[in-house]
């Protein structure tokens, strides 16, 4: 620690050069924080999922329909210790652009089902007590500034063909970091007994949730449910929510492998700018190293100091990039409703400060090694 | 007096004595180099991507060739029509007919759940039936492997890049729809267009399987000539019986393309301009070096007559040719790298895959070149000025 002053004073003797290298550094470092956000917006339901809830849903497609009657003999298979159902709804509010998810849900089953969705106690209260209730994420609440008591006219093209209105009776909260808060839940009775009335697509749900009791045993549950509904009209494809949401994510495309491809190549790129600046620095003070070692700096002692030097640089950019990231992607969702969870995750942080410490090493390991190796006497006859 | 001749000469000096020191500063060189590749590297293949996306969606449909959905559906999937109404739509007057009747196909489109290659997991898959004058309403359809499928049987026809894209997809493969397994007979392009991720079967055998009763989503019609649009949409919107809306199929499907080429555009800007201004501290950190280096040689230039224009130009035509190497390295690795690169994702409109190849464009390789300039540009202005007004007789001294 003593020789941070002499580390620190080798940095700023040549301030343009540093500053430069050091917000190339930084622009590394935002551009990796914001394309962490991304992926976590696309995947990250994946890591969200609960690991004993399964997904049941029609064989051929997802677009298709289960009948309502398979929720009772779904409860009744081993290990299935809770069974729920949601339907798409597809509405839109105002504008086909206002995108957010709307879903019938049956309001106990559903909020035991999902306890990363919070709703106060009275809020619930009055879910039960209004058939036209819809509860909305605090998110999508904020975006429309909905209140609570307010009516919500929500167009579906699918179901019925016309305005429906809700009336808003509770804002939800995600208990997790990461959970969606943007969708809108209403009552299942209410949907169905409008899709009774006209005699259309009633008793029809879209997909089941269910809590195994043993996520050790979610494999075999799965193949149980599956193998109930063998060879009837609605064959049923049951699978964890996880690879649910993994499998949904890959439908996008493969958005890991593309978000680590655009960023080998820009930290390839950082790491040849900052490692030619790490080496034309060191290469300015030949003469000054030779000195240090004339009056007894040992080899390791350079190596180190040298090495320092370079991580002192790259951490600091990294870090800074990495605090303005957390700065640009701290306001949510830049594209109105397609990307809910862009967020940075402290885990991405992490690695980041990992990656800045790695590009500190690398850089300037040829640099630290070229140092180490100097004779004294060559060194200093350069001066 | 120094004339222009005098004054071309002079740059292409200093600029010669530039060029031959790079040896000396290869390492700094070389990272500007990779530097500015690696921008235009990232910058075309991203927007390759939206480039090639784009070109699928609006490879289909000529001026005559329009769709028909109910009015306030955006997509087919939301759309839906009796076999009353789909006919009603086919008499309508200014549709181009043949020996069968009106060119005119009143079609279902559902997905179906198959494994993508790349990933091994499901991917919804669209899926469609049809009706005879399906391929007359659409552009340059032709089969090219195996046979149509034939009216009123389990069999499919399925697109070039859904074949290739879907595992099972092959002539002598199959879709398995409920519990039937529904053999795969041919394969068909359609000039690059979005049917050619889709899966075509009989309309009828659809309706069936998918428990549709006699009801469609979509008709897809040929009109006599382009300019019969008018005059046909009108006809249809102010007929009392029909509640529909009438698109040409080209504007349907760019309109669908919009949000995802306009969100993988914006993202390419963003990282191409933070990668740019990366490149640009980097070209400004070697140019700078450049004259730190070549102090001495620059003040002995001056002190001999060479014009301060003459050494800021020079330095500048340095830098914009350093950068334009690397715009050259990265335009062509990106091109080698994704052009016609397959690949398939979701069309969150028709909740449904589409298959398309990265576009490497004339236009985006110059777009990229646009920005190798613009960084040596930038990144040779504040040095070539520190070079144009180093005080002389201070320079000279200098070791």
């Amino acid at each position: 620690m003593k020789f941070f002053p002499l580390i620190w004073r080798n940095l700023t003797r040549k301030k343009l050069r540093t500053s430069l290298t050091l917000l190339t550094i930084m622009v590394a470092f935002v551009l990796f924080g914001i394309l962490c956000a991304v992926r976590e917006a696309l995947v990250g339901g994946v890591a969200l999922a609960g690991a004993d809830r399964l997904i049941v849903r029609h064989k051929v497609s997802i677009i298709q329909m289960l009948p309502e009657s398979y929720q009772a003999r779904i409860a009744r298979i081993p290990g299935v210790a809770a069974v729920t159902h949601q339907t798409w709804f597809g509405g839109t509010y105002q504008d086909p652009k206002n995108f957010f998810m709307q879903n019938p849900v049956e309001p106990e089953a559903f909020m035991a089902m999902f306890p990363e969705f919070i709703l106060p106690p009275e809020q619930m209260k009055a879910w039960l007590a209004t058939r036209t209730g819809a509860i909305v994420g605090r998110k999508t609440a904020e975006r429309f500034h909905w209140k609570i008591g307010d009516k919500i006219p929500i167009m579906s093209p699918i179901w019925l063909r016309k305005t429906w209105e809700f009336d808003l009776v509770g804002i939800y909260d995600g208990a997790k970091k990461g959970t969606d808060t943007t969708s809108m839940f209403f009552r299942y009775d209410y949907f169905d007994e409008s899709r009774q009335a006209q005699n259309w697509g009633a008793g029809q749900v879209g997909w089941y949730t269910i809590r195994v009791k043993d996520p050790a045993q979610a494999a075999e549950v799965a193949k149980l449910v599956d193998r109930e509904f063998e060879n009837s009209p609605y064959e049923t494809k049951t699978e964890p929510e996880g690879a649910f949401a993994q499998g949904f994510a890959n439908q996008i495309g493969n958005i890991t492998a593309i978000v680590s491809g655009i960023l080998a190549a820009v930290f390839f790129t950082i790491l040849l700018v900052t490692g030619s600046t790490m080496s034309q620095a060191i290469r300015d003070r030949i003469g000054e190293l030779g000195v240090l070692k004339a009056i007894g700096f040992t080899n390791g002692r350079l190596l180190s100091l040298v090495l320092a030097e370079s991580c002192l640089l790259t951490v600091l950019g990294g870090g800074l990039g990495l605090a303005l990231a957390a700065l640009v992607t701290a306001g949510g969702d830049p594209t109105g409703g397609m990307l809910p969870m862009f967020r940075l995750p402290g885990s991405d942080v992490l690695v980041g400060i990992f990656i800045s410490l790695a590009l500190g090493l690398v850089t300037g390991a040829l640099p630290a090694l070229q140092a180490m190796r100097l004779r004294v006497a060559d060194a200093v006859r350069r001066i | 007096m120094a004339g222009p001749l005098n004054w071309f000469s002079q740059i292409a000096a200093v600029t010669k004595f530039g060029l031959m020191s790079i040896p000396q500063r290869r390492g700094s060189v070389a990272a500007t180099i990779f530097g500015v590749a690696g921008v235009v590297l990232v910058f075309v293949g991203v927007l390759s991507i939206a480039t090639g996306f784009r070109r699928a969606m609006t490879a289909s449909g000529s001026p005559d060739a329009v769709i028909i959905l109910r009015s306030g559906a955006d997509t087919e999937m939301v759309s839906g029509f009796s076999r009353e109404e789909t006919r009603v739509i086919a008499d309508a007057p200014g549709l181009a007919r043949d020996a069968r009747g009106p060119l005119a196909s009143a079609e279902l489109f559902v997905i179906v759940n198959l494994p993508k290659r790349s990933t091994g997991t499901d991917a919804n898959v669209p899926l469609r039936g049809v009706e005879g004058a399906a391929i007359s309403v659409r552009d340059d359809l032709k089969i090219t492997a195996g046979r149509m499928f034939e009216w009123g049987k389990n069999e499919v026809i399925v697109g070039v890049g859904a074949a290739r894209a879907f595992d099972g997809l092959e002539v002598g493969g199959s879709v398995k729809v409920g519990s039937a397994h529904w053999p795969v007979v041919g394969v068909f392009t359609a000039n690059g267009g979005v049917a050619e991720s889709e899966i075509w079967t009989d309309a009828r055998v659809l309706q069936d399987a998918y428990h549709r009763g006699d009801s469609f989503q979509s008709v897809y019609a040929r009109l006599a000539s382009p300019n019969s649009y008018q005059s046909f949409k009108d006809a249809l919107t102010t007929n009392p019986r029909l509640n529909v809306k009438v698109e040409r199929q080209s504007e349907h499907f760019a309109e669908q393309s919009t949000a995802l080429t306009t969100l993988i555009t914006t993202l390419g800007f963003l990282i191409a301009t933070l990668m740019a201004v990366g490149a640009v501290f980097g070209a400004l950190n070697t140019m700078y070096s450049a004259v730190a280096s070549r102090t001495r040689e620059i003040a002995t230039l001056r002190a001999l007559g060479f014009g301060r224009g003459a050494i800021l130009v020079a330095m500048m035509i340095e830098s914009l040719l350093v950068a334009l190497v690397g715009g050259a390295i990265g335009g062509a690795a990106a091109f080698l790298a994704f052009n016609n690169f397959h690949a398939a994702t979701m069309n969150w409109q028709s909740f449904s895959q589409v298959t398309f190849a990265f576009a490497v464009t004339p236009a985006l390789l110059g777009q990229g070149i646009a920005w190798a300039t613009a960084i040596g540009l930038l990144g040779g202005l504040f040095p070539a000025l520190q070079a144009a007004r180093l005080p002389i007789a201070a320079a000279l001294r200098e070791t």
